[in-house]
């Protein structure tokens, strides 16, 4: 006869699902007063949602207050983990879906946004990114990673065009292979170690000496295939260009940002112990990863002929140069990676709503893409206010000074330079660079060239609403004043970083 | 106010850009000339109140920028950057007030002024950072001016200045945060600034790559020559006003960073490479002159003597003795004014012709006497006549090289002479002669605008070259206390005695080298 499981709700701690559970109530809320009374326009679901996410930051606040006090907390059978990375990445997760749900209020009307179902998936998705952070149980990792990204491709295929279900079901296939590795990689740590946490794996790892280097390198190669694929690292990166080029250009720009920032997260807590532990072979290959991610994809950025691909593939570069942050596993490196994250966040939704503020319903004849090169020529002259703008988030994605991502890219080459890693410093320098061409080309077309007979400047701010300008707005001076905020934001994510061990 | 008169110095231009957003653009170029004229008041201003036997940092301004990092606001003037200053202040004011029709004035008004901001800044900077942020900003205004208002192949060309300066700064920044790192590892704080980095004391191998990678952005910058081809496309492209500016301040960027980067904090390493150095200096001065001999542009002419004669600033700088650095940062000046003068005089006459061939012109001097002797006089400083201002640098910058190698000083010297030849030829070629072009019988000589730009730039030539004591004396002291610490900080045998220490009797032992490691 089995006791009775005697569970206290104080052992419990269910206020570390609070974060989580917000959102999730608000998809529900959603989804019932679409079922009461339907036919409601997007503006009330719009402003649910962000209500919702606003609670949602509120209560990441005061978790985070918590953690200052009393340090990491643990919940529901010791399964929910809120730490500092937890906090910090849920922050950017829970910021830039506050700065992304506004772009739904478009001038043109979109097939998406009518359906209040868009704003429940998202809000499930967040949710499930929020439960993928917070934890170190595999199971429950895998199960917010599932959440999210089967949110995800209905939220891409929802845009309604040819190529977003291209892009959907591009993106669910690859998906799902990487869900498959994960699993597998799992499965290899569980049968070595009994255990589906990452912090007993590694004690269990640590204990018996690494004996099964083997087996522990397959499941190696299997979760870094599964992370590779959902960071969009070269070569799982094939997805990336179609899938942003598919999707519209304010869902490119939250992909480019908020999934990633939980797979690094995740990645960081599965690999930093190993490369600690001296896993040569994980070192090397993820040197690999970050050297051939930054270079490739900026290669490739430099032949685009379409902004949105430029785009993403300069997101595909971004994330090898963040990358090295988990390779050098300083605590320095680490924070640097959440500051340039929360940087990069600014600057990349920015120029990615700047598209979306300029997108079509139909093309012109000339026009090949959504946002061809040619479409920007000569807008100094129609639209000098938006050109400026632009160049801005350009030089700021260059890594020009003083300008956001800049002190990103520094901070993070200065932890490559103490991490001892010279060579990278170099090369992670040395692919700035190259970077800087294709956003100039951007800049070049912009301010140098004449403008397309018959544009008169309309059409960069055809969709153009109050709310997409003041996230624009927001974006541009956050952009531009980021070296202001930067001392605070710099200690607290050094501490928090440094509070939960890594 | 005169405690902050470096940050207005900075901001005021920058602020003034903002405003100009809202002014008429007729009224444009008398807003430009304006704010230029206040600044270069301003710059002069500093002059007044700089006290000239100070050796050290004037004006000092500190801020907390991001403290947590070692990354502080902090701004100083010396002897060495005070009248790079004033001559950025200077060029930007003639620059925007004999600027002739341009399209889009307004833009282009506004992008001077915020290209003045980063000059400035660039200059007065005292935390490497803060450097950095100036340094790259003053990219993209020279971008936007070469690629906007340049010639037929512009966008290649001011993609091309960008990119290679770009990259050679990125390795520069990696330098910047080893030296940072180093100086976290000796002290337990961060800090990129300078003068903390100046008592940084390293070892030698160390410091040559430190070295390598700081030249690796100030020699693009210069351009040294490996690195000197975008320079000739960016001059022949660039509109006038663009040409002005980039040779007579940006350049300098490079050779001032020389003297307060590398010079003091990597001493051993600077005695190091000094021949190195000195022999892409004679080649960059021997190889651009017989380059521009070749030449049938007469801005490429003027383009490349002006590279030729960066490469004896560079020769001068790394004399490493008070002769050569002074002659140097004097020489910075000379050739800022007359290069400025010369992109000045070209711009006039083809404005009038909008050629620039050589073959189109000739007799010049018949249609055009002012012209002619302007272009004579700016001609002869640039060759090294003595009595104007050039002379007086190029000749410090020979005298200390003289002291580190006879035989390369012998070099640069004939090559200065031979630079001569083609300066000459080019003056031949369009002022002497017959009148062969039936276009050009009927020019205008320099207008009053014109010569507003260019009387005051021809005072200074002959005022500096003749009496030049009112700005080589502070920059002497200033170069005094630079050789000092240099001498003071160098460890091998071989860099002492090249450095030469100027407080006599007293020799500085350093038995024990604090080292960073």
């Amino acid at each position: 006869m089995l006791e009775p499981v005697n569970v206290s709700m104080e052992s419990l701690n269910l206020m570390t699902l609070s974060p989580m559970l917000i959102p999730i109530i608000g998809a529900l809320l959603i989804l019932v007063i679409d079922m009461v009374k339907g036919g409601l326009d997007k503006t009330l679901y719009v402003v649910i949602s962000l209500l919702f996410l606003v609670m949602d930051f509120a209560a990441l606040s005061n978790a985070s207050s918590i953690f200052t006090q009393s340090g990491t907390i643990m919940g529901v059978f010791d399964v929910m983990l809120i730490d500092g990375l937890a906090i910090l990445s849920q922050f950017i997760i829970v910021g830039a879906s506050m700065l992304f749900i506004p772009l739904a209020l478009t001038h043109k009307r979109f097939h998406e946004f009518s359906y209040p179902e868009f704003f429940a998936l998202f809000m499930f998705m967040i949710s499930g990114f929020q439960f993928m952070v917070a934890t170190d149980n595999l199971i429950l990792i895998f199960v917010g990673l599932e959440t999210s990204s089967l949110a995800l491709y209905t939220l891409i295929a929802m845009h309604n065009r040819d190529k977003s279900f291209e892009a959907a079901v591009k993106y669910f296939t690859m998906g799902a292979l990487a869900a498959g590795f994960f699993s597998f990689g799992s499965m290899v740590f569980y049968a070595l170690t009994g255990s589906i946490e990452i912090n007993e794996i590694a004690k269990v790892l640590a204990a018996n000496g690494y004996v099964d280097i083997g087996f522990v390198l397959v499941a190696v190669v299997f979760l870094l295939a599964a992370f590779a694929f959902k960071l969009s690292l070269v070569p799982f990166h094939t997805w990336a260009p179609d899938v942003y080029e598919g999707s519209s250009a304010a869902m490119a720009g939250y992909m480019s940002i908020v999934p990633k920032i939980a797979a690094f997260v995740v990645a960081m807590r599965l690999f930093e112990f190993l490369i600690h532990s001296g896993v040569v072979w994980l070192e090397i290959v993820l040197y690999a990863f970050v050297v051939i991610t930054m270079t490739a994809a900026n290669l490739w950025a430099l032949v685009q002929t379409d902004v949105k691909r430029m785009l993403a593939y300069s997101s595909v570069s971004h994330a090898g140069f963040v990358m090295a942050a988990i390779l050098i596993g300083t605590t320095q490196s680490n924070s640097a990676l959440f500051l340039y994250w929360i940087l990069f966040s600014f600057t990349n939704l920015g120029s990615f709503s700047m598209l979306w503020m300029s997108r079509q319903k139909h093309l012109p004849d000339h026009q090949r893409s959504d946002h061809s090169y040619d479409k920007f020529a000569g807008m100094i002259k129609t639209a000098p206010m938006a050109a400026v703008i632009m160049a801005l988030f350009m030089l700021s994605l260059a890594g020009l000074p003083p300008f956001a991502l800049f002190w990103g890219k520094l901070y993070m080459i200065s932890s490559a330079v103490t991490g001892g890693y010279t060579v990278l410093a170099l090369i992670m320098a040395l692919n700035s660079a190259i970077a800087g061409y294709y956003y100039l080309k951007l800049i070049v077309y912009m301010f140098m060239k004449e403008p397309v007979v018959g544009n008169d400047g309309h059409v960069y701010v055809s969709n153009a609403t109050l709310a997409l300008k003041s996230i624009i707005g927001f974006a541009a001076v956050g952009t531009i004043f980021a070296f202001l905020a930067l001392n605070p934001l710099l200690e607290f994510v050094t501490a928090f970083v440094y509070n939960s061990g890594y | 106010m005169i405690d902050h008169i470096l940050s207005i110095l900075i901001f005021f231009p920058a602020l003034a850009a903002m405003f100009g957003f809202m002014i008429h653009k007729d009224s444009m170029r008398a807003y430009g000339v304006a704010v230029a004229s206040i600044e270069f008041a301003l710059s002069l201003w500093l002059w007044f109140a700089f006290d000239s036997n100070v050796a050290g940092m004037q004006f000092m301004e500190e801020l907390a920028l991001i403290p947590s990092f070692g990354i502080n606001y902090i701004l100083g003037v010396d002897g060495i950057s005070l009248f790079i200053i004033v001559m950025a202040s200077f060029f930007t004011m003639i620059g925007i007030a004999s600027l002739t029709d341009t399209p889009n004035v307004k833009n282009m008004i506004i992008t001077l002024l915020f290209l003045q901001m980063t000059m400035i800044g660039v200059f007065v900077a005292l935390d490497a950072i803060v450097f950095y942020v100036f340094w790259e900003l003053s990219l993209v205004p020279m971008l936007y001016i070469i690629g906007a208002w340049g010639g037929p192949r512009r966008i290649y060309a001011s993609v091309k200045f960008f990119l290679y300066t770009f990259a050679g700064s990125l390795v520069m920044l990696v330098g910047m945060l080893f030296m940072a790192y180093f100086y976290q590892q000796a002290t337990g704080e961060w800090s990129f600034a300078i003068l903390d980095w100046y008592r940084l004391i390293l070892p030698e191998s160390f410091q040559l790559w430190l070295f390598a990678a700081f030249f690796i952005g100030f020699a693009i910058k210069v351009p040294m020559f490996p690195f000197h081809t975008w320079l000739p496309y960016a001059h022949g492209q660039a509109p006038t006003i663009g040409s002005v500016i980039l040779a007579a301040v940006l350049l300098k960027m490079g050779t001032y960073a020389f003297i307060r980067f590398s010079l003091p904090m990597f001493p051993d390493a600077a005695v190091f490479f000094m021949f190195p150095i000195a022999i892409l200096a004679i080649i960059m001065i021997i190889y651009t002159a017989m380059v521009a001999y070749a030449q049938e542009d007469v801005k490429q002419v003027v383009a490349y003597s002006s590279v030729s004669h960066m490469g004896v600033i560079v020769l001068g700088t790394f004399a490493l003795n008070v002769e050569g650095i002074s002659g140097s940062v004097f020489l910075m000046i000379a050739h800022g004014v007359v290069s400025g003068a010369l992109f000045l005089l070209v711009g006039v006459i083809y404005d009038r012709r909008h050629t620039k061939m050589m073959n189109q012109f000739g007799g010049l001097a018949h249609v055009m006497p002012r012209y002619a002797t302007i272009f004579g006089l700016m001609l002869m400083a640039s060759v090294g006549m003595p009595l104007t201002i050039n002379f007086v640098g190029e000749f410090l910058s020979l005298l200390g090289f003289y002291q580190q190698s006879h035989i390369l000083t012998l070099l640069a010297g004939v090559a200065i002479v031979v630079g001569a030849i083609y300066m000459l030829a080019a003056y031949k070629k369009m002022f002497f002669g017959e009148i062969t072009i039936e276009e050009n019988r009927n020019l205008p000589d320099v207008n009053k605008r014109e010569l507003l730009a260019l009387i005051p730039l021809s005072i200074i030539t002959v005022w500096l070259g003749i009496y030049p004591k009112p700005i080589l004396e502070p920059i002497n002291n200033s170069v005094e206390s630079v050789v000092q610490l240099m001498h003071d900080k160098a460890q091998t045998h071989e860099a002492k005695s090249r450095i030469p220490n100027l407080i006599e009797g007293i020799e500085i032992t350093r038995t024990s080298a604090g080292e960073a490691h």
